[in-house]
Protein backbone atom coordinates (compact mmCIF):
# COMPACT_ATOMS: atom_id res chain seq x y z
CA UNK A 1 0.00 0.00 0.00
CA UNK A 2 2.93 2.32 0.59
CA UNK A 3 3.69 2.69 -3.10
CA UNK A 4 0.33 4.28 -3.90
CA UNK A 5 -1.55 7.31 -2.60
CA UNK A 6 -5.12 6.63 -1.60
CA UNK A 7 -7.33 9.17 -3.36
CA UNK A 8 -10.80 10.48 -2.64
CA UNK A 9 -12.13 8.28 0.15
CA UNK A 10 -10.60 5.77 2.50
CA UNK A 11 -10.18 2.06 1.98
CA UNK A 12 -13.41 0.07 1.85
CA UNK A 13 -13.38 -3.35 3.54
CA UNK A 14 -15.71 -6.17 2.51
CA UNK A 15 -15.67 -9.40 4.53
CA UNK A 16 -15.65 -12.57 2.42
CA UNK A 17 -17.29 -15.51 4.17
CA UNK A 18 -19.91 -16.66 1.64
CA UNK A 19 -20.13 -16.84 -2.14
CA UNK A 20 -22.63 -13.98 -1.93
CA UNK A 21 -19.82 -11.86 -0.46
CA UNK A 22 -17.67 -12.58 -3.51
CA UNK A 23 -20.46 -11.11 -5.65
CA UNK A 24 -20.65 -8.08 -3.31
CA UNK A 25 -16.90 -7.57 -3.48
CA UNK A 26 -16.80 -7.62 -7.28
CA UNK A 27 -19.79 -5.26 -7.48
CA UNK A 28 -17.98 -2.83 -5.17
CA UNK A 29 -14.90 -3.09 -7.39
CA UNK A 30 -17.04 -2.36 -10.44
CA UNK A 31 -18.54 0.74 -8.80
CA UNK A 32 -15.05 2.10 -8.06
CA UNK A 33 -13.82 1.21 -11.55
CA UNK A 34 -16.70 3.08 -13.14
CA UNK A 35 -16.13 6.10 -10.90
CA UNK A 36 -12.43 6.10 -11.75
CA UNK A 37 -13.16 6.17 -15.46
CA UNK A 38 -11.64 2.83 -16.45
CA UNK A 39 -12.62 1.83 -20.01
CA UNK A 40 -15.33 -0.81 -20.29
CA UNK A 41 -12.81 -3.49 -21.25
CA UNK A 42 -10.53 -2.60 -18.34
CA UNK A 43 -13.47 -2.54 -15.94
CA UNK A 44 -14.45 -6.01 -17.10
CA UNK A 45 -10.88 -7.30 -16.74
CA UNK A 46 -10.51 -5.91 -13.21
CA UNK A 47 -13.90 -7.17 -12.02
CA UNK A 48 -13.16 -10.62 -13.47
CA UNK A 49 -9.79 -10.66 -11.68
CA UNK A 50 -11.55 -9.65 -8.44
CA UNK A 51 -14.01 -12.48 -8.92
CA UNK A 52 -11.19 -15.03 -9.32
CA UNK A 53 -9.27 -13.71 -6.33
CA UNK A 54 -12.37 -13.44 -4.14
CA UNK A 55 -13.24 -17.04 -4.90
CA UNK A 56 -9.69 -18.11 -3.99
CA UNK A 57 -9.98 -16.27 -0.67
CA UNK A 58 -13.20 -18.12 0.07
CA UNK A 59 -12.35 -21.58 -1.26
CA UNK A 60 -8.66 -21.95 -0.47
CA UNK A 61 -8.22 -19.35 2.29
CA UNK A 62 -11.35 -20.35 4.18
CA UNK A 63 -12.65 -16.79 3.99
CA UNK A 64 -11.10 -13.42 4.63
CA UNK A 65 -11.68 -9.93 3.35
CA UNK A 66 -11.36 -7.67 0.34
CA UNK A 67 -10.00 -4.16 0.72
CA UNK A 68 -10.53 -1.77 -2.17
CA UNK A 69 -9.68 1.86 -2.86
CA UNK A 70 -9.05 4.42 -5.55
CA UNK A 71 -5.31 5.13 -5.71
CA UNK A 72 -3.03 7.54 -7.53
CA UNK A 73 0.61 7.29 -8.51
CA UNK A 74 2.60 9.79 -10.53
CA UNK A 75 -0.43 11.50 -12.03
CA UNK A 76 -2.40 8.42 -12.96
CA UNK A 77 -5.45 7.06 -11.16
CA UNK A 78 -6.43 3.45 -10.68
CA UNK A 79 -8.39 0.98 -8.64
CA UNK A 80 -6.55 -1.04 -6.03
CA UNK A 81 -7.90 -4.25 -4.51
CA UNK A 82 -6.37 -6.53 -1.91
CA UNK A 83 -7.67 -9.97 -0.97
CA UNK A 84 -6.49 -11.31 2.38
CA UNK A 85 -7.04 -14.56 4.22
CA UNK A 86 -5.53 -16.38 7.18
CA UNK A 87 -5.75 -19.77 5.46
CA UNK A 88 -3.10 -22.45 4.95
CA UNK A 89 -1.04 -20.26 2.57
CA UNK A 90 0.72 -21.27 -0.62
CA UNK A 91 3.93 -23.31 -0.29
CA UNK A 92 5.26 -22.68 -3.83
CA UNK A 93 4.36 -19.27 -5.26
CA UNK A 94 5.90 -19.88 -8.68
CA UNK A 95 3.97 -23.09 -9.08
CA UNK A 96 0.73 -21.42 -7.96
CA UNK A 97 1.17 -18.83 -10.71
CA UNK A 98 1.53 -21.46 -13.42
CA UNK A 99 -1.37 -21.85 -15.86
CA UNK A 100 -3.33 -25.01 -15.23
CA UNK A 101 -1.91 -25.74 -11.80
CA UNK A 102 -4.59 -26.13 -9.15
CA UNK A 103 -4.71 -27.35 -5.58
CA UNK A 104 -8.47 -27.65 -5.63
CA UNK A 105 -11.28 -28.22 -8.06
CA UNK A 106 -10.72 -25.12 -10.21
CA UNK A 107 -9.22 -24.85 -13.68
CA UNK A 108 -6.01 -23.45 -12.32
CA UNK A 109 -6.51 -20.12 -14.06
CA UNK A 110 -7.46 -18.10 -10.97
CA UNK A 111 -4.11 -16.65 -9.93
CA UNK A 112 -2.25 -16.77 -13.23
CA UNK A 113 -5.28 -15.51 -15.15
CA UNK A 114 -5.98 -12.70 -12.69
CA UNK A 115 -2.37 -11.59 -13.00
CA UNK A 116 -2.77 -11.20 -16.78
CA UNK A 117 -5.94 -9.13 -16.33
CA UNK A 118 -4.43 -6.40 -14.15
CA UNK A 119 -1.51 -3.94 -14.42
CA UNK A 120 0.11 -4.47 -11.00
CA UNK A 121 0.02 -7.79 -9.19
CA UNK A 122 1.59 -8.71 -5.87
CA UNK A 123 1.29 -12.07 -4.15
CA UNK A 124 2.44 -12.66 -0.58
CA UNK A 125 2.00 -16.02 1.06
CA UNK A 126 3.75 -18.65 3.12
CA UNK A 127 2.57 -21.95 4.62
CA UNK A 128 0.54 -21.20 7.75
CA UNK A 129 0.76 -17.45 7.20
CA UNK A 130 -2.29 -16.89 5.01
CA UNK A 131 -2.34 -15.32 1.57
CA UNK A 132 -2.53 -11.70 0.40
CA UNK A 133 -2.96 -10.70 -3.22
CA UNK A 134 -2.90 -7.01 -4.20
CA UNK A 135 -3.81 -5.81 -7.68
CA UNK A 136 -4.12 -2.44 -9.42
CA UNK A 137 -5.70 -1.53 -12.74
CA UNK A 138 -4.77 1.95 -13.99
CA UNK A 139 -7.05 4.19 -15.99
CA UNK A 140 -5.34 5.07 -19.29
CA UNK B 1 20.13 32.02 0.49
CA UNK B 2 20.10 35.21 2.55
CA UNK B 3 19.03 38.52 1.15
CA UNK B 4 22.15 40.66 1.00
CA UNK B 5 22.43 44.35 0.31
CA UNK B 6 22.98 43.62 -3.30
CA UNK B 7 19.48 42.19 -3.55
CA UNK B 8 17.94 45.26 -1.94
CA UNK B 9 19.61 47.43 -4.50
CA UNK B 10 18.54 45.09 -7.27
CA UNK B 11 14.95 45.30 -6.09
CA UNK B 12 14.96 49.10 -6.05
CA UNK B 13 16.42 49.17 -9.49
CA UNK B 14 13.95 46.64 -10.90
CA UNK B 15 11.02 48.46 -9.36
CA UNK B 16 11.95 52.01 -10.33
CA UNK B 17 12.96 51.21 -13.89
CA UNK B 18 10.30 48.54 -14.48
CA UNK B 19 8.84 49.93 -17.70
CA UNK B 20 12.23 50.47 -19.23
CA UNK B 21 13.41 46.92 -18.43
CA UNK B 22 10.20 45.28 -19.62
CA UNK B 23 10.37 47.19 -22.87
CA UNK B 24 13.98 46.18 -23.37
CA UNK B 25 13.11 42.57 -22.57
CA UNK B 26 10.16 42.53 -24.98
CA UNK B 27 12.34 44.09 -27.67
CA UNK B 28 15.05 41.46 -27.33
CA UNK B 29 12.55 38.56 -27.26
CA UNK B 30 10.54 39.95 -30.19
CA UNK B 31 13.60 39.61 -32.40
CA UNK B 32 13.37 35.80 -32.20
CA UNK B 33 9.65 35.42 -32.91
CA UNK B 34 9.70 35.27 -36.73
CA UNK B 35 6.02 36.17 -36.86
CA UNK B 36 4.79 33.29 -34.70
CA UNK B 37 3.53 35.64 -31.98
CA UNK B 38 2.60 39.34 -31.95
CA UNK B 39 4.70 41.86 -30.02
CA UNK B 40 1.62 42.82 -27.98
CA UNK B 41 1.14 39.22 -26.82
CA UNK B 42 4.77 38.98 -25.82
CA UNK B 43 4.58 42.32 -23.98
CA UNK B 44 1.66 41.09 -21.93
CA UNK B 45 3.26 37.72 -21.20
CA UNK B 46 6.62 39.14 -20.16
CA UNK B 47 5.01 42.00 -18.20
CA UNK B 48 3.15 39.46 -16.06
CA UNK B 49 6.26 37.36 -15.53
CA UNK B 50 8.29 40.45 -14.60
CA UNK B 51 5.70 41.47 -11.99
CA UNK B 52 5.55 37.99 -10.53
CA UNK B 53 9.35 37.83 -10.42
CA UNK B 54 9.51 41.18 -8.66
CA UNK B 55 6.87 40.04 -6.18
CA UNK B 56 8.80 36.86 -5.44
CA UNK B 57 12.09 38.73 -4.98
CA UNK B 58 10.38 41.11 -2.54
CA UNK B 59 9.22 38.22 -0.43
CA UNK B 60 12.81 37.24 -0.24
CA UNK B 61 14.93 34.38 -1.41
CA UNK B 62 16.49 33.63 -4.73
CA UNK B 63 15.52 29.96 -4.81
CA UNK B 64 13.67 29.62 -8.11
CA UNK B 65 12.16 26.27 -7.05
CA UNK B 66 10.94 27.61 -3.69
CA UNK B 67 7.41 28.48 -2.59
CA UNK B 68 7.77 32.21 -3.23
CA UNK B 69 8.28 31.56 -6.90
CA UNK B 70 5.21 29.40 -7.49
CA UNK B 71 3.42 32.16 -9.41
CA UNK B 72 6.51 32.79 -11.55
CA UNK B 73 6.75 29.07 -12.28
CA UNK B 74 3.10 28.73 -13.23
CA UNK B 75 3.44 31.65 -15.66
CA UNK B 76 6.58 30.06 -17.11
CA UNK B 77 4.77 26.72 -17.48
CA UNK B 78 2.08 28.49 -19.51
CA UNK B 79 4.72 30.20 -21.62
CA UNK B 80 6.63 26.96 -22.27
CA UNK B 81 3.49 25.06 -23.17
CA UNK B 82 2.38 27.72 -25.63
CA UNK B 83 5.84 27.95 -27.15
CA UNK B 84 6.09 24.17 -27.53
CA UNK B 85 2.71 24.02 -29.29
CA UNK B 86 3.65 26.91 -31.59
CA UNK B 87 6.78 25.06 -32.67
CA UNK B 88 9.45 27.07 -30.84
CA UNK B 89 12.65 25.16 -30.08
CA UNK B 90 13.73 24.58 -26.45
CA UNK B 91 16.59 27.07 -27.00
CA UNK B 92 14.24 29.78 -28.20
CA UNK B 93 12.00 29.17 -25.22
CA UNK B 94 14.84 29.31 -22.71
CA UNK B 95 16.20 32.49 -24.37
CA UNK B 96 12.95 34.21 -23.41
CA UNK B 97 14.12 33.99 -19.82
CA UNK B 98 17.86 34.39 -20.41
CA UNK B 99 17.43 37.61 -22.38
CA UNK B 100 16.28 39.39 -19.22
CA UNK B 101 19.87 39.01 -18.01
CA UNK B 102 21.19 41.06 -20.92
CA UNK B 103 18.66 43.79 -20.28
CA UNK B 104 19.62 44.08 -16.61
CA UNK B 105 23.32 43.60 -17.20
CA UNK B 106 24.01 47.16 -18.38
CA UNK B 107 22.06 48.77 -15.56
CA UNK B 108 23.59 46.61 -12.84
CA UNK B 109 27.21 46.54 -13.86
CA UNK B 110 27.26 50.34 -13.73
CA UNK B 111 26.62 50.43 -9.94
CA UNK B 112 29.27 49.50 -7.31
CA UNK B 113 27.50 46.47 -5.81
CA UNK B 114 25.93 45.59 -9.10
CA UNK B 115 28.21 42.75 -10.10
CA UNK B 116 27.22 40.68 -7.08
CA UNK B 117 23.51 41.34 -7.57
CA UNK B 118 23.90 40.51 -11.21
CA UNK B 119 25.48 37.16 -10.46
CA UNK B 120 22.74 36.29 -7.97
CA UNK B 121 20.06 37.23 -10.44
CA UNK B 122 21.84 35.37 -13.22
CA UNK B 123 21.85 32.21 -11.13
CA UNK B 124 18.11 32.57 -10.53
CA UNK B 125 17.35 33.22 -14.17
CA UNK B 126 19.50 30.29 -15.26
CA UNK B 127 17.47 28.05 -13.00
CA UNK B 128 14.17 29.42 -14.31
CA UNK B 129 15.45 29.08 -17.88
CA UNK B 130 16.18 25.41 -17.28
CA UNK B 131 12.73 25.07 -15.79
CA UNK B 132 11.15 26.32 -19.03
CA UNK B 133 13.21 23.81 -20.99
CA UNK B 134 11.93 20.98 -18.76
CA UNK B 135 8.35 22.14 -19.23
CA UNK B 136 8.90 22.51 -22.95
CA UNK B 137 10.11 18.92 -23.14
CA UNK B 138 7.20 17.70 -21.03
CA UNK B 139 4.69 19.36 -23.36
CA UNK B 140 6.40 17.90 -26.41
CA UNK B 141 6.16 14.44 -24.85
CA UNK B 142 2.45 14.94 -24.23
CA UNK B 143 1.96 16.02 -27.83
CA UNK B 144 3.84 12.97 -29.08
CA UNK B 145 1.88 10.52 -26.96
CA UNK B 146 -1.47 12.01 -27.94
CA UNK B 147 -0.43 11.84 -31.60
CA UNK B 148 0.55 8.21 -31.17
CA UNK B 149 -2.89 7.55 -29.76
CA UNK B 150 -4.58 9.30 -32.68
CA UNK B 151 -2.45 7.34 -35.10
CA UNK B 152 -3.54 4.13 -33.40
CA UNK B 153 -7.19 5.07 -33.96
CA UNK B 154 -6.58 6.16 -37.53
CA UNK B 155 -4.62 3.13 -38.56
CA UNK B 156 -7.20 0.52 -37.63
CA UNK B 157 -10.36 0.89 -39.69
CA UNK B 158 -13.07 -1.76 -39.63
CA UNK B 159 -14.99 -1.82 -42.92
CA UNK B 160 -18.09 -3.66 -44.03
CA UNK B 161 -17.20 -5.79 -47.08
CA UNK B 162 -20.56 -7.47 -47.56
CA UNK B 163 -23.75 -8.04 -45.66
CA UNK B 164 -22.50 -10.06 -42.69
CA UNK B 165 -18.79 -9.73 -43.51
CA UNK B 166 -16.40 -7.24 -41.92
CA UNK B 167 -12.90 -6.46 -43.14
CA UNK B 168 -9.96 -5.27 -41.05
CA UNK B 169 -7.00 -4.18 -43.19
CA UNK B 170 -4.00 -4.05 -40.88
CA UNK B 171 -1.10 -1.81 -41.85
CA UNK B 172 2.09 -1.54 -39.80
CA UNK B 173 3.48 -3.35 -36.81
CA UNK B 174 1.15 -5.15 -34.42
CA UNK B 175 1.98 -4.65 -30.75
CA UNK B 176 -0.19 -5.41 -27.77
CA UNK B 177 -1.61 -1.86 -27.48
CA UNK B 178 -2.57 -1.94 -31.15
CA UNK B 179 -4.05 -5.44 -30.86
CA UNK B 180 -6.22 -4.23 -28.01
CA UNK B 181 -7.62 -1.44 -30.22
CA UNK B 182 -8.09 -3.72 -33.23
CA UNK B 183 -9.80 -6.37 -31.12
CA UNK B 184 -12.12 -3.87 -29.45
CA UNK B 185 -13.11 -2.27 -32.76
CA UNK B 186 -13.58 -5.57 -34.55
CA UNK B 187 -15.68 -7.19 -31.81
CA UNK B 188 -17.89 -4.13 -31.39
CA UNK B 189 -18.21 -3.95 -35.18
CA UNK B 190 -19.39 -7.57 -35.35
CA UNK B 191 -22.10 -6.80 -32.83
CA UNK B 192 -23.16 -3.48 -34.39
CA UNK B 193 -23.40 -4.84 -37.94
CA UNK B 194 -24.64 -8.30 -36.91
CA UNK B 195 -21.82 -9.86 -38.95
CA UNK B 196 -20.94 -13.52 -38.69
CA UNK B 197 -17.63 -13.26 -40.55
CA UNK B 198 -14.55 -11.10 -40.27
CA UNK B 199 -11.53 -11.02 -42.53
CA UNK B 200 -8.30 -9.72 -41.01
CA UNK B 201 -5.99 -8.77 -43.85
CA UNK B 202 -2.31 -8.61 -42.92
CA UNK B 203 -0.90 -7.65 -46.33
CA UNK B 204 0.39 -4.42 -44.76
CA UNK B 205 1.98 -6.05 -41.72
CA UNK B 206 5.74 -6.06 -42.34
CA UNK B 207 6.65 -9.10 -40.26
CA UNK B 208 4.91 -11.88 -38.40
CA UNK B 209 6.70 -13.30 -35.39
CA UNK B 210 5.46 -15.47 -32.55
CA UNK B 211 4.14 -12.47 -30.70
CA UNK B 212 2.19 -11.05 -33.62
CA UNK B 213 0.74 -14.49 -34.28
CA UNK B 214 -0.25 -14.68 -30.63
CA UNK B 215 -2.06 -11.34 -30.91
CA UNK B 216 -3.90 -12.44 -34.05
CA UNK B 217 -4.84 -15.70 -32.38
CA UNK B 218 -6.36 -13.90 -29.38
CA UNK B 219 -8.48 -11.73 -31.66
CA UNK B 220 -9.74 -14.74 -33.59
CA UNK B 221 -10.56 -16.68 -30.41
CA UNK B 222 -12.42 -13.71 -28.89
CA UNK B 223 -14.48 -13.30 -32.09
CA UNK B 224 -15.25 -17.01 -32.10
CA UNK B 225 -16.53 -16.88 -28.52
CA UNK B 226 -18.93 -14.14 -29.62
CA UNK B 227 -20.15 -16.37 -32.43
CA UNK B 228 -18.26 -15.06 -35.46
CA UNK B 229 -15.69 -16.69 -37.75
CA UNK B 230 -12.42 -14.97 -38.61
CA UNK B 231 -10.28 -15.57 -41.67
CA UNK B 232 -6.75 -14.19 -41.82
CA UNK B 233 -5.79 -13.14 -45.34
CA UNK B 234 -2.92 -11.42 -47.08
CA UNK B 235 -0.24 -13.87 -46.05
CA UNK B 236 2.64 -13.08 -48.39
CA UNK B 237 4.99 -15.91 -49.47
CA UNK B 238 7.89 -14.73 -47.29
CA UNK B 239 5.56 -14.42 -44.29
CA UNK B 240 4.27 -17.95 -44.91
CA UNK B 241 7.90 -19.11 -44.90
CA UNK B 242 8.62 -17.35 -41.59
CA UNK B 243 5.50 -18.80 -40.04
CA UNK B 244 6.59 -22.30 -40.96
CA UNK B 245 10.23 -21.69 -40.05
CA UNK B 246 9.30 -20.35 -36.60
CA UNK B 247 6.91 -23.23 -36.10
CA UNK B 248 4.03 -20.87 -35.33
CA UNK B 249 0.78 -22.74 -34.76
CA UNK B 250 -2.29 -21.07 -36.16
CA UNK B 251 -4.37 -24.01 -34.98
CA UNK B 252 -7.70 -24.39 -36.72
CA UNK B 253 -7.79 -20.76 -37.81
CA UNK B 254 -8.58 -20.27 -41.47
CA UNK B 255 -5.83 -18.51 -43.41
CA UNK B 256 -5.81 -17.42 -47.06
CA UNK B 257 -3.20 -15.94 -49.34
CA UNK B 258 -5.40 -13.13 -50.63
CA UNK B 259 -8.31 -11.03 -49.44
CA UNK B 260 -10.24 -12.18 -52.54
CA UNK B 261 -9.87 -15.85 -51.57
CA UNK B 262 -10.97 -15.12 -48.01
CA UNK B 263 -14.00 -13.17 -49.22
CA UNK B 264 -14.87 -16.06 -51.54
CA UNK B 265 -14.88 -18.48 -48.60
CA UNK B 266 -16.87 -16.19 -46.32
CA UNK B 267 -19.47 -15.57 -49.03
CA UNK B 268 -19.83 -19.30 -49.65
CA UNK B 269 -20.57 -19.91 -45.97
CA UNK B 270 -23.05 -17.05 -45.79
CA UNK B 271 -24.71 -18.29 -49.00
CA UNK B 272 -25.14 -21.76 -47.56
CA UNK B 273 -26.85 -20.38 -44.47
CA UNK B 274 -29.19 -18.17 -46.47
CA UNK B 275 -30.14 -20.92 -48.94
CA UNK B 276 -31.03 -23.19 -46.03
CA UNK B 277 -33.18 -20.35 -44.75
CA UNK B 278 -34.91 -20.02 -48.15
CA UNK B 279 -35.67 -23.71 -48.32
CA UNK B 280 -37.48 -23.27 -45.05
CA UNK B 281 -35.12 -25.55 -43.24
CA UNK B 282 -34.40 -22.92 -40.63
CA UNK C 1 -32.05 -20.11 -0.27
CA UNK C 2 -30.34 -18.81 -3.38
CA UNK C 3 -32.34 -18.04 -6.52
CA UNK C 4 -32.34 -20.43 -9.44
CA UNK C 5 -31.92 -19.45 -13.06
CA UNK C 6 -35.14 -20.34 -14.95
CA UNK C 7 -34.97 -22.86 -17.81
CA UNK C 8 -37.61 -22.18 -20.48
CA UNK C 9 -38.79 -24.59 -23.16
CA UNK C 10 -39.58 -23.23 -26.63
CA UNK C 11 -40.60 -26.05 -28.98
CA UNK C 12 -37.75 -28.52 -28.91
CA UNK C 13 -35.25 -26.03 -27.54
CA UNK C 14 -34.39 -25.20 -23.93
CA UNK C 15 -33.65 -21.53 -23.35
CA UNK C 16 -31.67 -20.18 -20.42
CA UNK C 17 -31.41 -16.42 -20.21
CA UNK C 18 -29.06 -15.39 -17.42
CA UNK C 19 -30.16 -12.01 -16.10
CA UNK C 20 -28.36 -11.63 -12.79
CA UNK C 21 -24.85 -11.57 -11.43
CA UNK C 22 -24.30 -15.27 -10.73
CA UNK C 23 -23.30 -16.67 -7.38
CA UNK C 24 -21.30 -19.88 -7.58
CA UNK C 25 -24.14 -21.94 -6.12
CA UNK C 26 -26.55 -20.68 -8.81
CA UNK C 27 -24.05 -21.79 -11.44
CA UNK C 28 -23.91 -25.30 -9.96
CA UNK C 29 -27.71 -25.46 -9.63
CA UNK C 30 -28.15 -24.42 -13.24
CA UNK C 31 -25.80 -27.15 -14.41
CA UNK C 32 -27.88 -29.72 -12.52
CA UNK C 33 -31.28 -28.33 -13.58
CA UNK C 34 -30.29 -28.26 -17.24
CA UNK C 35 -29.04 -31.85 -17.32
CA UNK C 36 -32.31 -32.96 -15.77
CA UNK C 37 -34.45 -30.91 -18.17
CA UNK C 38 -32.58 -32.17 -21.25
CA UNK C 39 -33.42 -35.74 -20.26
CA UNK C 40 -37.00 -34.94 -19.21
CA UNK C 41 -37.90 -32.98 -22.34
CA UNK C 42 -35.73 -34.82 -24.86
CA UNK C 43 -34.67 -31.38 -26.12
CA UNK C 44 -32.91 -30.93 -29.45
CA UNK C 45 -30.72 -28.24 -28.08
CA UNK C 46 -29.95 -25.70 -25.40
CA UNK C 47 -29.46 -21.97 -25.95
CA UNK C 48 -27.76 -20.06 -23.14
CA UNK C 49 -28.17 -16.31 -23.51
CA UNK C 50 -25.44 -14.38 -21.67
CA UNK C 51 -26.18 -10.94 -23.19
CA UNK C 52 -26.83 -9.51 -19.73
CA UNK C 53 -23.68 -10.93 -18.14
CA UNK C 54 -21.12 -8.23 -17.41
CA UNK C 55 -18.43 -10.70 -16.49
CA UNK C 56 -17.68 -14.35 -17.15
CA UNK C 57 -14.95 -15.68 -14.89
CA UNK C 58 -13.26 -19.07 -14.99
CA UNK C 59 -16.01 -20.61 -12.85
CA UNK C 60 -18.83 -19.57 -15.18
CA UNK C 61 -16.64 -20.34 -18.19
CA UNK C 62 -16.11 -23.86 -16.88
CA UNK C 63 -19.86 -24.24 -16.33
CA UNK C 64 -20.54 -23.30 -19.97
CA UNK C 65 -18.00 -25.85 -21.19
CA UNK C 66 -19.37 -28.54 -18.84
CA UNK C 67 -22.99 -27.95 -19.90
CA UNK C 68 -21.93 -28.18 -23.57
CA UNK C 69 -20.23 -31.52 -22.90
CA UNK C 70 -23.10 -32.90 -20.81
CA UNK C 71 -25.69 -31.95 -23.41
CA UNK C 72 -23.59 -33.56 -26.14
CA UNK C 73 -23.48 -36.80 -24.15
CA UNK C 74 -27.26 -36.59 -23.81
CA UNK C 75 -27.63 -36.17 -27.58
CA UNK C 76 -28.38 -32.47 -27.80
CA UNK C 77 -26.34 -29.37 -28.65
CA UNK C 78 -25.63 -26.23 -26.63
CA UNK C 79 -25.13 -22.79 -28.16
CA UNK C 80 -23.96 -19.84 -26.06
CA UNK C 81 -25.24 -16.54 -27.44
CA UNK C 82 -24.72 -12.83 -26.83
CA UNK C 83 -21.25 -12.71 -25.30
CA UNK C 84 -20.21 -9.07 -24.96
CA UNK C 85 -16.98 -7.90 -26.65
CA UNK C 86 -15.41 -6.87 -23.32
CA UNK C 87 -16.26 -10.28 -21.86
CA UNK C 88 -14.72 -12.10 -24.85
CA UNK C 89 -11.52 -10.05 -24.60
CA UNK C 90 -11.30 -10.73 -20.88
CA UNK C 91 -11.81 -14.48 -21.29
CA UNK C 92 -9.03 -14.64 -23.88
CA UNK C 93 -6.66 -12.81 -21.55
CA UNK C 94 -7.72 -15.05 -18.66
CA UNK C 95 -6.67 -18.03 -20.78
CA UNK C 96 -10.08 -19.50 -21.57
CA UNK C 97 -11.17 -20.14 -25.15
CA UNK C 98 -14.20 -22.44 -24.63
CA UNK C 99 -13.04 -24.78 -27.41
CA UNK C 100 -15.95 -27.23 -27.20
CA UNK C 101 -18.68 -24.63 -26.98
CA UNK C 102 -20.79 -23.53 -29.95
CA UNK C 103 -21.45 -19.80 -30.05
CA UNK C 104 -23.67 -17.34 -31.91
CA UNK C 105 -23.93 -13.55 -32.00
CA UNK C 106 -27.61 -13.33 -31.17
CA UNK C 107 -30.41 -15.43 -29.69
CA UNK C 108 -32.05 -15.66 -33.12
CA UNK C 109 -28.89 -16.98 -34.76
CA UNK C 110 -28.40 -19.41 -31.89
CA UNK C 111 -31.85 -20.92 -32.38
CA UNK C 112 -31.16 -21.15 -36.15
CA UNK C 113 -27.90 -22.93 -35.47
CA UNK C 114 -29.62 -25.61 -33.39
CA UNK C 115 -32.22 -26.17 -36.09
CA UNK C 116 -29.49 -26.42 -38.68
CA UNK C 117 -27.54 -28.91 -36.58
CA UNK C 118 -30.60 -31.11 -36.34
CA UNK C 119 -31.01 -31.02 -40.13
CA UNK C 120 -27.39 -31.85 -40.68
CA UNK C 121 -25.83 -33.45 -37.60
CA UNK C 122 -22.35 -33.61 -39.11
CA UNK C 123 -22.12 -29.84 -39.63
CA UNK C 124 -18.84 -28.37 -38.41
CA UNK C 125 -18.88 -26.07 -35.46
Amino acid sequence: MKEYDVAADAVETIPITTSGDVVKARQAVRTLAQRTGLSLVNQTKLVTAASELGRNTLMYGGGGRARIAVVTQGGRTGVWARFEDEGPGIPDLDLALTDGWTSGSGMGLGLSGARRLVDDFELESAPGKGTTVSVVKWAR
Amino acid sequence: MTQGEGSAELLDLMESRRDEFVQGWVRSVSGTLRGRLSAAEVAQELGEIYNALLGALKQGGLAGRGDHFSEVRSLLIELSRNRARQGFTPTETALCVFSLKQVLEEALVASPDGARSYLQLARLLDDLGLFTVEEHAKTREEIISSQAEQLLELSTPVVKLWDGILGVPLVGTLDSARTQVVMEKLLQGLLDSNSTHAIIDITGVPAVDTQVAQHLLKTVVAARMMGAQCIISGIRPQIAQTIVALGIEFGDIATKATLAAALHDALAEIDEASSLRKEGLL
Amino acid sequence: MTDRVPVLKIGQILLVSIQTDLEDQMVLDLQEDLSQRIVDTNAQGVVIDITALEIVDSFVGRMLATIASISRVLGSETVVVGMRPAVAMTLVELGLSLPGVRTALTLERGMEQIKRLNQNPSAPR
